[in-house]
């Protein structure tokens, strides 16, 4: 007679997968992937940009269908061909891109995200009951359009927990957090698992695994490279396992010899040009010849509007604003700009920095000279240039820019940028989604170009990269800049009290005032 | 079942044969619609595609017929690389032909020299000025050209079926709705002995290597693609939009304008009230057919021309209606629209999900 196992084990685990793989065309995206989430626990799901997460998180949710393997839900076989079946689960997802309709109020944004919702007198009282016992703090009879990043996604996570979601999928939440921010999140989720519902929690910032959840199950190019427990083994472990080698060091700036100011901002103020936009408020700031300035903030806080003055997209009436290594520059356009010296990295890469289906040669002409007729052999020649200085992994410079991973593709954009040695370097979320192995290489690039002489400013939601390569930071929100400080002296939590802004509280008690 | 399922990324190779599947299914579709005439469709068949292409004058007059279609479409296809959207080259063809005869009728039979190249210049005014309407409302008001270049399509037509009534009416033309005839000074010169085959075919056949160069090697064209791609890089490398669409609609309203011009002082030889067949309009579909290429487009233009020719032939020989040529027309583009899903898409047989792969091994 076999011994009574303890009652963990009896319990099945609330989501097994078995052997998932699925393959587009001839990319194999999941590859015999397995994983189990237990009752009420918080698992993380680690990988690379492309390692196979939102692939496998799709499959879970019912958006897509797997080429094969199993999956079991409280110890039961199903199928989830949709995400309505996944829904009637009691699974919920948070993505990471929100769906909300800018012009109607949460309430209705959440009634349209719910298979039967209730009516709306019941449903606003069932989202203050919820929003005060999680601490999820939105008023239903807002409009969405006057929510931060943060309100939204409570909103987002409000949704799936009207329906009572017993597997809770959450893609990169933190991403547009600030850090107080993501710590009420996070002891939010806390509660919801010690009340039983288990949490997928899909991120690839290993200090929050590390502080919140209890398994990680690491993903590496499709396939699963294991589980470990974050709780008892170190972050460069876990690094690791993602990537697959050990990681190499970053070297810190050093305190730079800074020459003359190469970009100045004179008290720029600027109207959106959208109605969602964000307008600029008396920005100003000067950044010196071999120097490296970040811009911290959330996302949504002007960093577009600025960038979009600073590159040419957007003209200023004033010239003398704007100073391009000492020019007043205004109102002159990107090309204009360029030849005074500015570079730029724009945060897409795809639409933007380049262009999808035209040739790697072909996207070196859009930051480049404007000859008349083009020269293909000598265009073909610098492609190569860059692509072998900064490694970028291509089939060569007749290779379509959509080719490339998101991480080669920036590396060729930044090396585009940079190889004729701009004195300005304007750069924009120049890590984002992209594998951590790319990432240390354009950090690395940024700091040498740095060190020759180029000033450069990064404006990035990655607290941890700016305090890792820039001699300053500025924190921008609500499209006013605070004077920066030197990285040296700041503090995450500072930087994090004028992120979250401090006209934040002033900001909801104008929205509550009846019209 | 077969369900539909997106490829990894757009074949190429449909890319370019689905205008040839496009026209063989139309070929087929016609057979049948002939016989559901009561016409033999074989017989239909050659008569329509085969026929047309034995002899010099036949294929002259399918070179003839090319011409402004070519022309067109070429303007069209530029515009289409920047998502610009001419689809009023009939107008433009028209203008050009009506400001091109002002020239012809004033100048014309009195042994200048420069009479045919002002002329033809003029024409390619018309239609750049016809064009630039457009391209001043799209890029002052933001007025979309698919709708200003159509509705400027009927003025046109308004002001030449004016023209012909009234004030250029031939007075000697027996109350005929037409103008003088053209003098020998301004008319087109042939190119072909004992054909209708004139200069301006010789030009359009310049036009196709030109176009290519110009969408190819020339950073203008770049700059045309770049904006139709990628109106976000464009912006990045500071292109101008509001240039690129004057750019786009002004070349194309002039290859129009000539296109007019030559049809008015080549195989008309006067100002009619209606001086083309719709071929601004069918030149957007083989702007398509050929695939936005200059060369296809020379391929298509070609084959466009024979659908008119053929049509021609149809009722001549069958009695079939006059409709027939635009029937045949939409079935080319029903099928090209209907085969190029198939470019970004596969057929894949067989249920949608998968059968669950049995139980779990260790439950």
């Amino acid at each position: 007679m076999a011994a009574i196992p303890p009652l963990s084990d009896t319990l099945p685990a609330r989501l097994t997968l078995r052997g998932i793989s699925k393959t587009y065309g001839s990319n194999r995206a999941n590859d015999g992937i397995d994983l189990t989430v237990g009752a009420g626990e918080i698992h993380a799901l680690l990988g690379e940009n492309g390692a196979g997460k939102s692939t496998l998180v799709k499959i879970i949710y019912g958006v897509t269908q797997p080429d094969a393997g199993a999956i079991t839900w409280d110890g039961q076989p199903v199928q989830i061909n949709t995400p309505h079946a996944a829904r009637a689960l009691g699974i919920g997802m948070v993505f990471q891109h929100f769906s909300l309709f800018e012009s109607l109020t949460v309430a209705e944004n959440i009634a349209l995200g719910l298979d039967h919702p209730p009516p709306m007198a019941e449903l606003a009282a069932r989202i203050g009951e919820m929003s005060a016992r999680y601490g999820l703090a939105v008023t239903a009879g807002r409009h969405v359009h006057h929510l931060s990043v943060g309100e939204r996604q409570r909103v987002e996570i409000l949704r799936c927990l009207l329906q009572s979601p017993r597997l809770l999928i959450l893609d990169e939440p933190t991403a547009v957090l600030t850090p107080q921010e993501a710590d009420n999140l996070a002891a939010m989720l806390r509660l919801l698992a010690a009340e039983g519902c288990s949490i997928l929690y899909i991120s690839h910032k290993l200090e929050e695994v590390t502080a919140l959840c209890e398994a990680a199950t690491v993903l590496r190019a499709g396939r699963g490279v294991g589980t470990a427990d974050p709780r008892q083994v170190s972050g460069q472990a876990l690094a690791e396992m993602m990537v697959g080698s050990a990681l190499p060091e970053v070297a810190r700036p050093t305190a730079a010899e800074l020459g003359p100011v190469c970009l100045e901002l004179a008290g720029l103020s600027l109207e959106p040009d959208s109605p969602f936009g964000t307008a600029l408020r008396d920005i100003s700031f000067r950044l010196r010849e071999g120097e490296i300035l970040g811009i911290a903030g959330v996302a949504g806080n002007g960093q577009t509007e600025l960038l979009a003055a600073l590159s040419g997209e957007r003209l200023v009436a004033q010239p003398e604003i704007v100073h391009i290594a000492g020019k007043a520059a205004g109102n002159l356009g990107p090309t204009a700009r360029r030849r005074l010296g500015l570079a730029f990295i724009p945060e897409e890469r795809i639409g933007r920095g380049a262009v999808g289906p035209m040739t790697l040669a072909e996207n070196l002409l859009l930051s480049g000279e404007s000859p008349l007729v083009i020269h293909r052999g000598r265009l073909l020649k610098r492609a190569l240039a860059v692509i072998k200085r900064f490694g970028v992994r291509a089939s060569g410079a007749a290779a379509a820019a959509s080719s490339l991973s998101g991480g080669n593709l920036q590396k060729y954009i930044v090396g585009r940028e940079i190889a004729d040695r701009p004195r300005v370097l304007l750069a924009a979320h120049p890590t984002w989604g992209v594998d951590i192995g790319a990432a240390l290489a354009i950090r690395k690039a940024i700091l040498a170009l740095a060190a020759k002489g180029t000033g450069v400013l990064i404006v990035s939601e990655d607290l941890s990269e700016l305090f890792e390569i820039t001699h300053r930071i500025a924190v921008l929100s609500e499209g006013r800049l605070f004077p920066p400080m030197a990285t040296a002296n700041a503090s995450i939590e500072t930087v994090g009290q004028q992120m979250g802004g401090l006209h934040g509280a002033e900001k909801l008690e104008a929205d509550l005032v009846p019209a | 079942m077969f369900r539909l399922e997106a490829r990894q990324s757009p074949s190429r190779a449909m890319f370019w044969l689905s205008p040839l599947v496009a026209v063989v299914l139309s070929l087929v579709a016609s057979a049948i619609i002939f016989a559901l005439l009561g016409k033999p469709p074989v017989a239909a068949l050659r008569i329509m595609v085969v026929d047309p292409l034995v002899g010099l004058n036949n294929l002259a007059e399918l070179a003839l017929k090319a011409t402004p279609l070519l022309l067109c479409a070429i303007g069209i296809a530029i515009g289409c690389r920047a998502n610009v959207w001419n689809i009023g080259a009939e107008g433009q063809l028209t203008l050009g032909g009506i400001c091109g005869s002002w020239v012809a009728l004033n100048f014309g039979g009195a042994g200048h020299v420069w009479a045919l190249p002002l002329m033809l210049l003029a024409g390619i005014a018309g239609g750049v000025l016809w064009a630039a309407i457009p391209a001043f409302l799209r890029t002052r008001f933001n007025a979309h050209e698919i709708l200003t270049t159509l509705m400027l399509t009927y003025v046109a037509l308004h002001l030449l079926g004016y023209l012909v009534r009234g004030p250029w009416r031939d007075p000697a033309g027996f109350n005929f709705p037409q103008s003088k005839t053209f003098a020998d000074d301004v008319s087109m010169p042939i190119i072909l002995p004992t054909t209708r085959l004139h200069l301006g075919a010789l030009v359009a056949l310049l036009v196709v290597p030109a176009a290519a160069f110009l969408m190819r090697r020339t950073f203008a064209g770049y700059r045309i693609r770049v904006v139709g791609l990628a109106p976000g890089a464009a912006r990045y490398a500071g292109f101008s939009q509001k240039r690129v669409v004057w750019l786009c609609l002004l070349l194309s309203g002039g290859l129009a304008g000539f296109a007019g011009i030559c049809e008015v002082a080549g195989p008309l030889g006067q100002l009619q009230p209606t001086i083309s067949p719709g071929y601004g309009f069918a030149a957007i579909i083989v702007a398509y057919l050929g695939r936005l290429d200059p060369w296809g487009i020379l391929a298509a233009s070609l084959l466009m021309a024979l659908i008119y020719i053929g049509g021609d032939a149809l009722q001549v020989s069958l009695q079939m209606p006059t409709a027939m040529s635009g029937v045949i027309q939409g079935l080319v583009l029903f099928f090209l629209l209907g085969m190029d899903l198939f470019i970004g898409f596969q057929f894949r047989f067989g249920r949608r999900s998968p059968k669950p792969v049995g139980q779990l091994a260790d439950a």
